[in-house]
């Protein structure tokens, strides 16, 4: 299938890396990367293919990563199997919020208001409620086997994050070139002319926040595994949220790449003011701010759609006809 | 003869006090273009909503096909075979010319190929073959008029309700499309088409509904409704019929 060979090409190159260097900052900084890209990939095909922009994909992120230590820690199911249940449980919680706001009819900025508050009711619940360790947090017990999600080294961790965030562009290169794929697009561009074309649009979202809740989850399920702990601030809070929607929209929304490009820049912008930083508290973040402001303001379809802008301008483009309206 | 494919019976919308259609009755025989006219603000646009599902009803049938449709929405009218444009026109701007087709012929086929090839198909009867990797917002008017009859026409309809598409077209724009709209009806399409252009209506139109201010007050051949004193008023005010044949016979 078409497509798929740079999805394969970018995915054996970072594949390499622990060939090269197994340093734990670097490895570290990867994962890290990853998990966002894969928390984007969600937010990405609801937002960016669908329209749907969400502020609260922290509470896919936060119920996998707590559904996976609470599966584990509070009934002994085994970590892998532990995963699956986490990203079952993301995917019901986004068809359940999807449900009740695509039903009443939420659009735009509304959505993602009750996205927004849908996360945060779920954070104060997970911050007194005694299943999930209330303020304290939940520590999943080590146990550095394979068979318990564990590893001595960052390395499989690297190789297991990596291998999500190819199954997650694979899925959205094959949504991307379905039936489903051109709905969703078309209820994004416009939900009177797609209905007026056969697509029922409720459904339509319901199911792409469905799957886009499912990889969102997956990063958190992720996330559980990899530090062990999780308390409702880290699986829940805002930065995730923010982090999810970032990524996608500085690396091109929209588009399958976008996610992962997007989670490399920032990441790599986030390090690099930090360092440049260091004895000024808080500057980094005015750096990293005005960064992504003018981004977004000059690149509003991102790194993808600069390469695809200087791309168009080497092929002598010719200049696009308009309307007279 | 044949039972009529679409039967309007007594529709009424009303927008708090507002009879925006009222007790409005039409049908359009199967296979036939049928046109709906009337001034500015007469509840056309209104009518097709409720026949399109996009706007319920406050009272009435709608029969098509035998079934009544009241309640359904527009993507299950649009699986029944109901296709329409819309007046002010609703493209998928960022995507390409095929891209917005291919949603339209998505309705019956699942594979992507096969949807895509039939877009290409429905581009050439429409005359977009040369725009297929456009994007949509790079069309002119007449363009993005042509891109609505296309993507209606995608999805393979048995009724097509067409909404004042020759509407903001230039003199010879409009006689490039009579023709493409005269092909679809003979390959078997029922049109209910609402146009403003008396030029068009004369010449597609085998039966005329004219609605003014929510009714219908009048319907025959083309040639009956232009020369019909109620049309004349109402498009022209109370008394213009009588003045414009006072105007004649001392002109």
């Amino acid at each position: 299938m078409k497509g798929l060979v740079p999805i394969a090409a970018a995915v054996a190159l970072l594949a390499a890396v622990p060939l090269v260097t197994q340093s734990n900052v670097v490895l570290n900084f990867l994962v890290m990367t990853f998990l966002i890209a894969l928390a984007g990939q969600g937010w990405n095909l609801l937002g960016g293919y669908g329209g749907q922009y969400s502020f609260g994909h922290a509470a896919f992120f936060g119920t996998g990563a707590y559904v996976t230590a609470i599966a584990q820690m509070h009934y002994g199911i085994n970590a892998w199997v532990g995963f699956f249940i986490g990203v079952a449980a993301g995917a019901l919680v986004g068809a359940v919020i999807g449900l009740l706001s695509f039903r009443s009819g939420l659009r735009g900025s509304y959505f993602a208001l009750v996205t927004l508050a849908f996360a945060e009711v779920l954070r104060i619940i997970a911050s007194v409620a005694p299943i999930t360790g209330a303020g304290v947090g939940t520590l999943i017990k080590l146990d550095l086997r394979p068979e318990a999600f564990q590893f001595q080294s960052r390395v499989p961790f690297y190789w297991i994050a990596l291998g999500l965030v190819a199954v997650s562009l694979i899925i959205v290169r094959i949504i991307e070139d379905s039936r489903f794929g051109a709905h969703l697009v078309a209820v994004r561009e416009n939900e009177d002319a797609a209905s007026a074309l056969g697509v029922n649009p409720t459904m339509v979202k319901l199911a792409a926040m469905t799957v886009s809740a499912a990889i969102t989850a997956a990063a958190g399920c992720f996330y559980a595994q990899y530090f062990l702990f999780i308390d409702a601030s880290i699986a829940y809070g805002p930065w995730v949220s923010i982090e999810a929607l970032l990524a996608p929209i500085v690396g091109g929304v929209g588009t399958v790449f976008g996610p992962l490009l997007g989670a490399l820049v920032v990441r790599t912008l986030g390090e690099v003011t930090k360092l440049m930083t260091g004895d000024a508290p808080g500057l980094d973040l005015v750096i990293y701010g005005s960064v992504l402001v003018v981004v977004v303001a000059f690149a509003p379809r991102g790194i993808a759609g600069v390469i695809t802008m200087l791309r168009q301008g080497f092929a002598a483009r010719p200049i696009p006809e308009r309307g007279h309206d | 003869m044949t039972d009529p494919l679409l039967r309007v019976e007594n529709v009424s919308k009303h927008f708090g006090g507002l009879r925006a259609v009222d007790k409005a009755s039409f049908t359009a025989a199967t296979g036939c273009i049928t046109a709906l006219i009337g001034p500015n603000g007469a509840g056309k646009t209104t009518l097709f909503a409720t026949i399109t599902g996009f706007l319920r009803p406050t009272e009435g049938r709608i029969v098509y096909n035998g079934a009544d449709i009241v309640g359904l929405p527009p993507y299950r009218l649009a699986r029944l075979g109901i296709a329409r444009t819309f007046q002010i026109v609703q493209p998928f701007a960022n995507l390409t010319v095929r891209e917005n087709i291919t949603v339209g012929s998505h309705l019956t086929r699942t594979s992507r190929a096969d949807a895509l090839e039939a877009a290409g198909v429905v581009a050439d009867a429409i005359g977009l073959r040369a725009q297929l990797d456009k994007p949509a917002a790079a069309l002119t008017v007449a363009g993005c008029k042509r891109l609505e009859l296309a993507r209606a026409l995608a999805i393979e309809p048995r009724l097509l309700l067409l909404d004042e598409v020759l509407a903001g077209l230039n003199p010879s724009e409009v006689r490039d499309l009579v023709p493409l709209i005269r092909s679809i009806a003979a390959r078997g399409v029922t049109i209910v088409m609402i146009e403003h252009i008396m030029q068009a209506v004369m010449s597609l139109a085998e039966r005329v509904f004219v609605l003014s201010e929510g009714r219908i007050i009048a319907n025959g051949s083309p040639q009956a409704i232009a020369a019909d004193q109620r049309v004349i008023e109402a498009y022209l005010g109370k008394g213009a019929a009588a003045r414009m044949m006072a105007g004649a016979a001392h002109g």
